[in-house]
């Protein structure tokens, strides 16, 4: 690995000068996905590192409605929030299904926003042909075993999940990103923040260079919401998620009143399901209403011979978690 | 308002390890867990996959439970860490040391290190309550020979339960 330069940034401020300055800059947080594509896997080669790790970014507050938290929070002091664990409940669940206690405990909630993904094509310096590295070069995950690949938002460019747990309840919630850059500041919602792949699966979110995110807003659940978090992997723990789904639901009367769905594992970018939550909502707490959504969130699917397990597999994700939401038997 | 500092490619460090003060100077690269082990000669700290994924490098910096293969040294100025070597108090072992012994919570012993400090820091966190628990929580602490029964059961006297 090459040499780089350490910095600490004395403030926002700074640290948004430095690294909007240098091309070659990147910001260092909890490290945990950063340090080892540099030191580890050589996918990554930056000339400056500046740690931003003691900014006053970290902390959560409330603000009527919403959870404001501080991008320099970790997973496991957000998960920990009281707030979290009685008005957000899925967001907890998907926080401690991610990664180990040792990771959460490093990781920071801006640095699992922007995490780069798990493909072993792309995380493997050796493999030539990867998009997402080096544009143009192909992709290898198109022909060789994928079975941790998308299967939402697509394309044959790229295959690639977004591993994140906790962005799939943030994507549902509506969640929103304030991002300060050198001379502005911008606020963008999360499910507008991720780029799909396209043919270029080198861009990954409409960040600038040197844009530094400082705060996620998110929305509470609305009074009497249920919610939870499924996430189906090859091992009890500690593991990415084959397939995931967050959903929230409000039932009045045996009618769902207002539903928020969101899906992991199996997305290019956390993934929203709109369509779903437009069948769900007025219609009953029902297993048919539950299987027509999940048949319309897995509309049109790209797949390929690795992947195509995962349709089915994340239909029944979706038809489980809203069975247990909703409180239906199963 | 902090001071920006410019550190380079060579860093100086000044933290607590096992509660002394220690003063060194490496290069930005270094990990924690190798100026640990070799600037250190703190050897109790294990490398094993070096990229997060096994737990053997477990220790805690400032009280929480983290993996120093993925930390930088140069992240830990002014900072506190404890390692395997920092757990013992005037030749006694720490009671989830004496339980791995007791229990057995071992095979060749490259982890336990890692798993100790994993286990001291569950029990602090409260997440002992039952084995489920305590293996969920455990979770990012791999042992290849498949101590994992005896492990659980350390941790668990350890936390003063009886078994379930």
């Amino acid at each position: 690995m090459d040499p780089f330069e350490y910095v600490r940034a004395g403030d926002v401020a700074a640290a948004v000068a430095l690294v909007s300055a240098d091309p070659q800059a990147q910001y260092l947080a909890g490290g945990t996905t950063q340090i080892d594509l540099m030191l580890k896997d050589g996918v990554i080669a930056p000339e400056r590192l500046v740690d931003i790790t003691r900014l006053p970014l970290s902390g959560v507050t409330r603000r009527d409605d919403t959870l404001c938290v501080g991008t320099l929070t970790t997973m496991e002091a957000l998960a920990a929030d009281p707030a979290v664990a009685e008005q957000i409940p899925f967001l907890r669940e998907a926080l401690l299904a991610g990664a180990s206690p040792q990771l959460r405990n490093m990781a920071t909630i801006g640095g699992n926003l922007l995490q780069r993904t798990r493909c072993r094509y792309f995380r493997d310096a050796d493999v030539t042909a990867c998009n997402k590295r080096a544009p143009g070069s192909g992709c290898a995950a198109m022909r060789g075993p994928a079975r941790m690949h998308a299967i939402l938002g697509a394309s044959e460019h790229c295959i690639a999940v977004h591993p994140s747990d906790l962005c799939v309840p943030l994507v549902a919630l509506d969640a929103v990103v304030d991002i300060e850059g050198a001379g502005r500041w911008r606020s963008v919602p999360l499910t507008e923040f991720y780029v799909l792949p396209g043919d270029r699966p080198d861009i990954e979110n409409v960040l600038e260079h040197g844009e530094l995110l400082t705060q996620v807003r998110i929305p509470l659940l609305p009074a009497g919401a249920r919610s939870g978090y499924l996430k189906v992997r090859d091992r009890a723990s500690y593991e990415f998620a084959l397939t995931s789904a967050a959903a929230a639901l409000l039932i009045e009367g045996g009618t769902i009143a207002w539903a928020r769905l969101a899906l992991g594992g199996v997305g290019t970018v956390p993934w929203r399901a709109r369509e779903a939550e437009e069948i769900l909502c007025g219609a009953p707490a029902a297993d048919r209403t539950f299987r027509a959504a999940a048949q319309a969130a897995l509309r049109d699917p790209f797949t390929v011979s690795g992947t195509a397990f995962k349709v089915e597999l994340a239909r029944r994700t979706v038809i489980r978690i809203l069975r247990t939401v909703s409180g239906a038997r199963s | 308002m902090g001071k920006t500092h410019v550190a380079g490619a060579g860093v100086d460090l000044a933290l607590r390890v096992n509660g002394c003060p220690r003063r060194l100077h490496v290069d930005s690269r270094v990990t924690l867990l190798d100026a640990l082990r070799e600037d250190l000669g703190l050897t109790g700290t294990k490398k094993g996959c070096d990229q997060g994924a096994c737990g053997a490098c477990t220790v805690l910096l400032d009280g929480k439970r983290v993996v120093s293969c993925l930390v930088l040294a140069a992240q830990c100025d002014g900072r506190d860490v404890t390692t395997i070597e920092g757990l013992a108090r005037d030749g006694q072992l720490h009671p989830v040391q004496e339980a791995f012994i007791r229990h057995d919570g071992f095979q060749c012993g490259y982890c336990t290190p890692g798993q100790i400090m994993s286990a001291v820091a569950l029990l602090q966190e409260g997440r002992a309550g039952s084995d489920e628990e305590i293996r969920e929580f455990m979770s990012g602490n791999l042992c290849r020979c498949g101590a994992y029964p005896n492990i659980v059961a350390a941790i668990r006297e350890a936390a003063g339960r009886q078994g379930e």
